[in-house]
């Protein structure tokens, strides 16, 4: 499995700014003409506060180097703007590069999109010979799979009915099987999965470890959810504003993405003016979580976090809580602090660690809630910070014998295994 | 590496005389599912279907008789049916007009396919040159159906000669000039969408500029006569009016033909490598 089957040399791709999008003859002249006196370029918008003067060269892919061997799942992944849709799109050939240069040792199968080519009025049979074509199989190698297909798709009941009248998920079902059963060697794929339900999607990143697996093909997958590319990949690529930043273990690659991406730790201090909490009783300022890539956990580990708060007099009685959503907005459940704490007048600077016991593998968000017991021992909310916290419980491989824990039928909570043997015989 | 059946290279410069013929033709199941896509769909939820490329063309030339025939009398072709006189030009010039125009629109119509997979792009120009076949298919039926009407009607005398024969080259030859011409405006257009409103009108007037409304003999020796003799569609329609109707209705002009496939030839290989030139990063543009 060490062929070289893609290699990427020096690869840069330049995108002139103010020349994107539609353009008209009258406005390249006066823009040309602009740039011969030094002006400011007449076309572009005034709204675009980035000083680029005319002709300023943006730069999406700055010289990446690659080399990607036979039968490599290689995950890319980077923060929006990095160039990985860039990257994808030279080898697959939707445009060229500025400088350097691609080889490769195969056909390249490319779904950057779900169902391109797909004629709403054509029937779910011709749309799979139509996006077959596209994607560069011939009439015959499609017949020859065509049973293959439909029975991958779940579509069979509705295959001779027009794609117009189909579900997106369907839609989505009977595009992917399509491109799964290509005979291409590098197969690429760009956020294609995160349409189909959880159950279709791990059918899928199956199906595209099988093929690499049994079949020696290549994978090229982009993708934000990191828990697909822990599936799939065996490789993994970040990419850091067009420059490749990392290259190896899939575990270091996501880590180092984390570190990378500006917004990864979670500070909200910036969004209340200290002395804003005047005349309130007390106002979260700010939980910090500090030296962690990306909030991304396992169950049973915890949070270390610290909490200021501002408070305008001294406030006894106060019990602090946390409130976790799962999702949109299901309730999962809430932790409250383990005792009462006496606030001071100015800004409390309180430090502690929540538990994720019991959280299933999925996406959270928690609200920090301040409580004043009153006198009859009722709760009074004093302030609540939304989203206190966003943290992913990742899915150890060690559980659930690989597969995803499945929050729609199994719940919010794994309340851990239970006790089972035989009895003794007698 | 080593270069495997499937090694292929990309680099930064564009290759202009480099063109892939074989992956075009690799790739002609694809061009025949788009032919189809492109009939399907231009038919679907319309009552009459594919009699709408019949009533067109018929509604033109009866116009067409009625004005320019009729009250203008511009229509100089003997013992020959005006109304055939007319259906066989407008035939023609609109197969010749559909491919320009279709083709024309390649690059910004299909923008959201392409953005997303490669294929070779010519494909599309072709599949459209292609499906408007169809339609002048069923146009030219309808032409021999009434060519054989008149040849019952006692009073018109209407000559087929051997020369109708060389028809499928006449067709062939409207083809690549409409393809030539239209991908060379799709080219242009990825950059400068001026080019799209010149297309509408420049195509109406180009036909007047044809004799599809009047016959070339009715100001042989003018200066108009000379300009119109060198459009590269002239000969190409006199040729098949010559052919079914007979010398009355079209003439044989071999210098002008030579000369219309020497710009056809010429005007076709440009479009190809200009739109060659073109495909690579045409995305960018857009």
């Amino acid at each position: 499995m060490s062929d070289e089957i893609l290699k990427i040399e020096h690869v840069s791709k330049k995108y002139r700014l103010g020349m994107i999008g539609g353009t008209s003859l009258r406005e390249e002249l006066q823009r040309k003409r602009a740039a011969r006196k030094g002006l400011e370029d007449p076309t572009r918008k005034v709204t675009d506060t980035s000083s680029g003067k005319i002709g300023e060269e943006f730069l999406a892919l700055r010289d990446i180097n690659l080399t990607i061997h036979q039968g490599e799942r290689v995950g890319i992944i980077g923060h929006n703007g990095a160039g990985k849709s860039t990257l994808l799109k030279l080898i697959s050939r939707i445009t060229a590069p500025s400088s350097g240069s691609i080889s490769m040792n195969g056909r390249v199968a490319s779904m950057l999109e779900v169902g391109t080519g797909f004629h709403r009025e054509l029937t779910g049979r011709e749309n799979i010979y139509m996006n077959g074509a596209i994607l560069g199989m011939t009439k015959a190698e499609i017949s020859s799979k065509i049973e293959d297909i439909i029975e991958f798709s779940e579509c069979r009941k509705f295959i001779d009915t027009p794609v117009k009248r189909y579900s997106s998920g369907m839609y989505v079902k009977l595009a992917f099987a399509v491109a799964a059963h290509l005979d291409a060697e590098i197969m690429i794929m760009d956020e294609v999965l995160a349409v189909g339900d959880v159950a279709f999607q791990r059918k899928c990143l199956t199906k595209m470890s099988q093929l690499a697996i049994d079949e020696g093909r290549t994978v090229l997958y982009v993708s934000h959810n990191m828990a697909t590319v822990r599936q799939l990949c065996t490789r993994c690529v970040v990419l850091d504003h067009g420059k490749l930043v990392f290259d190896g273990d899939v575990e270091q690659a996501i880590n180092s993405y984390y570190d990378a991406s500006p917004d990864a730790t979670n500070h909200h201090e910036s969004k209340y003016n200290v002395s804003g909490f005047e005349g309130e009783k007390c106002r979260v300022l700010s939980v910090d979580v500090e030296n962690h890539s990306g909030m991304e956990f396992f169950s049973g580990e915890c949070i270390p976090f610290k909490v200021r708060i501002g408070c305008s007099s001294k406030v006894g009685d106060v019990l602090p809580q946390f409130i976790c959503r799962s999702g949109m907005a299901n309730l999962t459940g809430s932790s409250f602090a383990d005792s009462r704490f006496v606030l001071s007048r100015g800004i409390n600077a309180l430090q502690g660690s929540v538990s994720l016991k019991h959280f299933s593998p999925g996406i959270y968000n928690c609200d920090l809630v301040l409580y004043q017991v009153n006198h009859d021992g009722a709760y009074v909310e004093l302030d609540r910070l939304k989203d206190a916290l966003t943290f992913t419980i990742a899915q150890s491989p060690a559980n659930y014998d690989g597969n995803n824990w499945w929050q729609r039928r199994w719940g919010f909570a794994d309340y851990g295994a239970f006790h089972l043997e035989f009895l003794p015989s007698d | 590496m080593e270069k495997g059946k499937y090694y292929r290279e990309i680099t930064s410069e564009a290759k202009v005389f480099r063109f892939n013929f074989k992956e075009v033709w690799q790739y002609r199941d694809l061009i025949l599912l788009f032919v189809k896509r492109n009939f399907v769909s231009q038919y679907k939820q319309t009552i009459l279907g594919p009699a709408w490329a019949v009533i067109q063309p018929l509604l033109t030339t009866v116009v067409f008789t009625f004005i320019f025939g009729n009250v203008a009398g511009l229509a100089d072709c003997g013992a020959v049916p005006t109304f055939l006189f007319y259906m066989c030009g407008n035939i023609a010039w609109h197969y010749f007009s559909s491919c320009l125009t279709g083709t024309a629109n390649t690059f910004i119509a299909n923008s959201g396919t392409m953005g997303k997979v490669y294929f070779p792009r010519l494909c599309m120009p072709i599949s459209t040159v292609l499906s408007n076949l169809i339609s002048f298919g069923i146009q030219s039926a309808m032409f021999v159906i009434f060519l054989v009407i008149y040849l019952f009607i006692p009073g018109y005398e209407i000559r087929i000669n051997p020369y109708a024969f060389f028809a499928p080259l006449h067709i062939l030859q409207l083809a690549m000039l409409g393809l030539g011409c239209g991908i060379i405006i799709s080219a242009c257009t990825t950059k400068y969408r001026d080019l799209r409103f010149l297309v509408g009108f420049g195509v109406s007037l180009w036909m007047y500029g044809t004799p599809v409304a009047y016959s070339m003999s009715l100001f042989r020796g003018s200066i108009l006569y000379r300009i119109v003799r060198f459009n590269p569609v002239t000969p190409v329609i006199e040729m098949l009016r010559y052919g079914f109707l007979g010398p009355e209705a079209g003439s044989l002009d071999w210098v002008s033909y030579g000369a219309s496939w020497g710009f056809t030839a010429v005007l076709l290989t440009c479009g190809v490598l200009l739109f060659n030139k073109v495909e690579r990063t045409f995305m960018d543009t857009i």
